[in-house]
């Protein structure tokens, strides 16, 4: 069933997220909450490494993390998804785990 | 599902009690049991009822003892972490000589083994902090 990984800094601030890509196994997700929504930003520096790994990882972003950033649905990288506090609960769920790379 | 909750961050500081809050209250909603939610390092500070927010803002404090009060939740502060920061029920007020305690409502006062029977008890353990 594998992982489900959940990151809340920004990858700006921290290294924990370009961790959390290096740990993350193909099949595992990833939803980026709190400041972690950051990294779901089209065009900037961190976008490329995020969008390769969309390759082996379903990968999410917290709606009401985003909106509370000024961040809109089309400042996100195209083919991560967005979910609410209902959709993040289903993720912890569907996977067997929860790793929070605090 | 049953799940556990770790609370790492008190109040305020950056996001964490409100993401466990709200992931408790949507968990809840969708029929999910919620084992324990267990406060440690300074998720403990979220366990003083003497904190007093400004009257528009969020008081995560409140909001967690009613929502202990509305579901039956077993809200259990770590007591090493808690004596570190001056978080005390009327027994380790007495026992430590101090004049009054603080621990809010629906919050208690027990050891790490809360933590480590929350991860074996609940089928997933979801860690918020800083």
């Amino acid at each position: 069933m594998g992982t489900l990984h959940t990151i809340n800094k920004s990858p700006f601030e921290r290294n924990s997220f370009a961790t959390c890509l290096a740990h993350a196994s193909a099949g595992d997700v990833i939803l980026m909450i709190e400041d972690g929504v950051v990294g779901a930003r089209k065009g900037s520096s961190f976008a490329p490494a995020l969008a390769a790994k969309l390759a082996s990882c379903a990968i999410y972003a917290l709606g009401p993390d985003l909106a509370a950033r000024g961040m809109k649905p089309e400042d996100v990288l195209e083919g991560v998804k967005l979910v609410d506090y209902a959709g993040f609960v289903d993720l912890t769920t569907e996977k067997a785990r929860v790793c929070a790379w605090l | 599902m049953r799940f556990g909750i770790v609370v790492n961050e008190g109040p305020y500081t950056h996001q964490a009690s409100d993401s466990a809050y709200r992931f408790a209250v949507a968990a809840l909603e969708k029929g999910h049991e919620i084992f324990r939610v267990f406060f440690y390092h300074d998720g403990v500070n979220n366990g003083t009822r003497y904190t007093v927010p400004p009257q528009d803002d969020r008081n995560l404090q409140k909001l967690w003892s009613e929502l202990a009060e509305k579901h039956g939740l077993d809200l259990v502060v770590c007591i090493a972490a808690a004596q570190r920061r001056g978080i005390l029920d009327a027994n380790e007020a007495k026992r430590q000589g101090k004049d009054g305690d603080n621990i809010a409502p629906g919050f208690r006062i027990s050891g790490l083994g809360q933590l480590i029977e929350a991860g074996i008890q609940a089928d997933r353990l979801v860690t918020f902090g800083d």
